[in-house]
């Protein structure tokens, strides 16, 4: 027995090695034989686990629908795209790593993403570095296109898709106002975002003539808030303006109204999102949030994508930014149209794919895409919405241009 | 006087939660002297039970007579998890150096935390919970003092639980071999206390009352995830240390007290250093505070401390 055995092994191990062999000889080949068009990458980074996978997944599946559609049409002559997905969990560490890995690989031309300006404020550095254009569909945070004094361009690369909070926290005032709220408590969650975006609301709303009777934040891996409910509540705010994201915003809501405080919570375009009516319960109804540009579903061109997306059976939803990442990967698309035209690589083409995106002129699922001076998308269109029955209801939009 | 009695009930609902969690910790503690520190798994792995029992067997249905079942598949899911980790990660252990145990209650805690997310559908975002009849909704109102619903189910399961233990460990054989184990585990053996029945007790114990803590906070924040564990876990630990460590009684009033003064400090302490951003600091001050004119924590730690 063991003779055999001092014989087995050595066999064994040759013909796996043999096999292995084989293999990738066989790989390798089927590389060559279909590498007529030289690959160029577009680059996803969103959060596709955690918390915020709902809005990640649907920023990746518009820029597969985008990419895929190209690939059918031949819009880059002699090259094929690819989608190159990277998870950042919503996380900025996370998402640093997520973008060096990206900027080193010599195929991706053009990256969209992130959803979280906490975690672009990471990753803007490392693709200006490698010179990649970057182009965000769901950043609101001014200071990432206007610098720390509103009005320095931090980084050529980066580009976006969506308006700012500057632009949201001045409708959402306008909004409550014209509604005669004129008493508002304000919460955040001391994200960037969170904060921000309070911040220009605050602002704006006392402009208008309202008052802010309570400023609170809460700490957004906690889940219970009853001590600051209980904070605000005394004020007797006619509505609560929070800043931040759904999962936190949804428990609020239910925790506030379930402690007596039954006014609506308003938010931004990160609680509109049909998970924040499921966490926040039948009590919901009247809550408000406003949202960067119009409903998808009222276009033409947006009913378009959404019927394209429904057709290419893509596991989750486009939701909220699905419109803005679609266009985002158009963008890139055009761009590279312009650059790759004659090119034999793509990493010599970068500072010509920056060049060309920043000159695209399109009519796009959001409107006509272009950009600014500063890298901002020149539609400056915000919607309100409404919860009511279990959904978010379009109230009415506006040009805050 | 309205608001600070609002901020009192807020607090002791708060509490509660950590108390109801920091028994596991000190109870555990006080036997075999191991700070659990993947006691905060078994908190959320209760919510998940309950959770699943409701969605396997009553999904969409709110009556209070499911409540009592769904406790049942949350004790059952923490106190399996609880017996299961102490017999294949702790037993072998014991007799090793307190620093292995000590890591191994770390990687136990991540894995669990990972298997749920992985494994339990839905579970990579937050999942509401289900709302049931009497134990939630409209919250009631005396005089100017709103009581949510499920408060008053936290407080009273509290005050349940801790009759419970103190009935448990002072008037059951099993009880009175606990306390013969905490003093000295070798006297227990050669008087016949079966030592390792007397650990697994304190597990499955420490883990009921988990569960049930888990039950609460998801009726009480209407979702739970699969991160829920750590932050509390953290703040029962706190709990425990502020009562007294391996005082059962301690643990409870340390959560008790925690509590308050978290709600207190948003409540009460104004200007800049106030409000919900520095509740987390006031509560480490008092921690700190207590620990350094009482060592021993509030009601003082039980352990009989061996070289």
């Amino acid at each position: 027995m063991r003779s055999h055995m001092k014989f087995a092994v050595p066999i064994v191990v040759a013909a796996l090695a043999l096999s292995a062999c084989g293999t990738r000889g066989e790989d390798s080949n089927a590389g060559s034989t279909g590498g007529a068009k030289k690959t160029v990458k577009i680059g996803v980074i969103a959060p596709l686990s955690g918390d915020l996978s709902a809005l990640g997944k649907g920023i990746q599946h518009s820029v597969e629908l985008a990419v895929m559609q190209a690939n059918q049409e031949n819009a880059i002559p002699g090259w094929e795209i690819k989608v190159e997905p990277v998870d950042d969990e919503g996380k900025a560490d996370v998402g640093k790593n997520g973008a060096t890995k990206l900027a080193a690989d010599d195929q991706v031309a053009g990256v969209v993403g992130n959803l979280n300006s906490s975690v672009s404020q990471q990753t803007q550095p490392v693709f200006a570095a490698a010179n990649i254009v970057q182009i965000s569909p769901a950043n609101t945070g001014p200071s990432l296109t206007r610098g720390a004094d509103g009005n320095t361009r931090p980084y050529k690369t980066f580009f976006r898709t969506c308006t700012t909070d500057i632009t949201q926290g001045a409708f959402a005032a306008k909004f409550l106002l014209d509604q005669g709220i004129k008493s508002v408590a304000t919460i955040h969650d001391k994200k960037t975002y969170g904060q921000g975006l309070v911040q220009y609301f605050t602002e704006a709303f006392k402009a208008g003539g309202g008052t802010i009777v309570a400023a609170e934040t809460i700490n957004p891996d906690e889940s219970n808030y009853g001590p600051v409910v209980s904070k605000v509540a005394p004020a007797k705010p006619a509505a609560v303006y929070y800043g931040g994201e759904y999962p936190q915003a949804g428990p609020l809501s239910q925790q506030m109204k379930a402690a007596g405080l039954n006014v609506p919570l308003m938010g931004g375009d990160g609680i509109f999102d049909p998970t924040f009516i499921q966490l926040a319960g039948a009590t919901s109804n009247g809550d408000l949030a406003t949202s960067v540009g119009e409903p998808t579903d009222k276009s033409d061109a947006g009913k378009k994508f959404l019927a394209d997306y429904e057709a290419a059976k893509f596991a989750e939803p486009a939701a909220a930014y699905g419109g803005y990442s679609y266009d985002a990967a158009k963008a890139i698309i055009e761009g590279l149209k312009v650059a790759l035209k004659d090119a034999s690589d793509v990493k010599n083409q970068r500072q010509a794919i920056i060049d060309a995106v920043g000159k695209v002129s399109f009519a796009g699922v959001t409107g006509q895409v272009a950009f600014d001076e500063f890298g901002d998308t020149k539609v400056k269109v915000i919607s309100g919405y409404k919860v009511e029955d279990g959904k978010w209801a379009f109230v009415k939009s506006e040009n805050l241009a | 006087m309205t608001e600070l009695l609002q901020q009192l009930v807020n607090g002791l609902t708060l509490g509660s939660l950590y108390a109801l969690i920091a028994v596991g910790y000190t109870v555990v503690y006080g036997i075999i002297q191991l700070i659990n520190f993947a006691h905060g798994e078994i908190f959320m792995i209760g919510a998940f039970g309950a959770l699943a029992t409701w969605t396997l067997l009553f999904e969409g249905t709110t009556a209070l007579w499911v409540l009592p079942i769904m406790l049942l598949g949350a004790v059952i899911a923490s106190v399996t998890t609880a017996v299961l980790m102490e017999r294949f990660a702790y037993r072998p252990l014991r007799g090793a150096p307190r620093l292995a145990p000590l890591i191994t209650a770390i990687g136990i805690s991540v894995a669990l935390q990972e298997a749920i997310r992985l494994f339990y559908p839905g579970a990579k975002s937050k999942i509401p919970f289900p709302q049931i009849d009497v134990v939630t909704g409209p919250a009631l109102t005396f005089g100017g003092v709103t009581v949510q619903r499920a408060a008053v189910f936290t407080v009273g399961a509290l005050l349940m639980s801790a009759a419970f233990l103190w009935w448990f460990i002072n008037r059951t054989r099993s009880g009175h071999g606990m306390q013969a184990v905490s003093e000295d585990p070798d006297t227990a053996r050669l008087m016949g206390v079966n030592v390792d029945r007397i650990i697994v007790i304190a597990f499955a114990i420490g883990a009921l009352l988990a569960a049930i803590a888990g039950l609460a906070q998801g009726l009480l924040n209407a979702n739970i995830d699969f991160r829920m564990g750590f932050l509390a876990g953290l703040k029962a630990f706190t709990a425990a240390v502020l009562g007294g460590i391996g005082n059962i009684m301690g643990a409870v009033v340390g959560g008790l007290v925690l509590g308050v003064a978290e709600a207190l400090a948003v409540g009460f302490i104004p200007g800049q250093f106030g409000g919900s951003a520095w509740k987390d600091v006031w509560a480490f001050v008092l921690l700190i505070v207590v620990l350094v004119f009482r060592p021993q924590g509030i009601l003082g730690a039980r352990v009989v401390d061996r070289a």
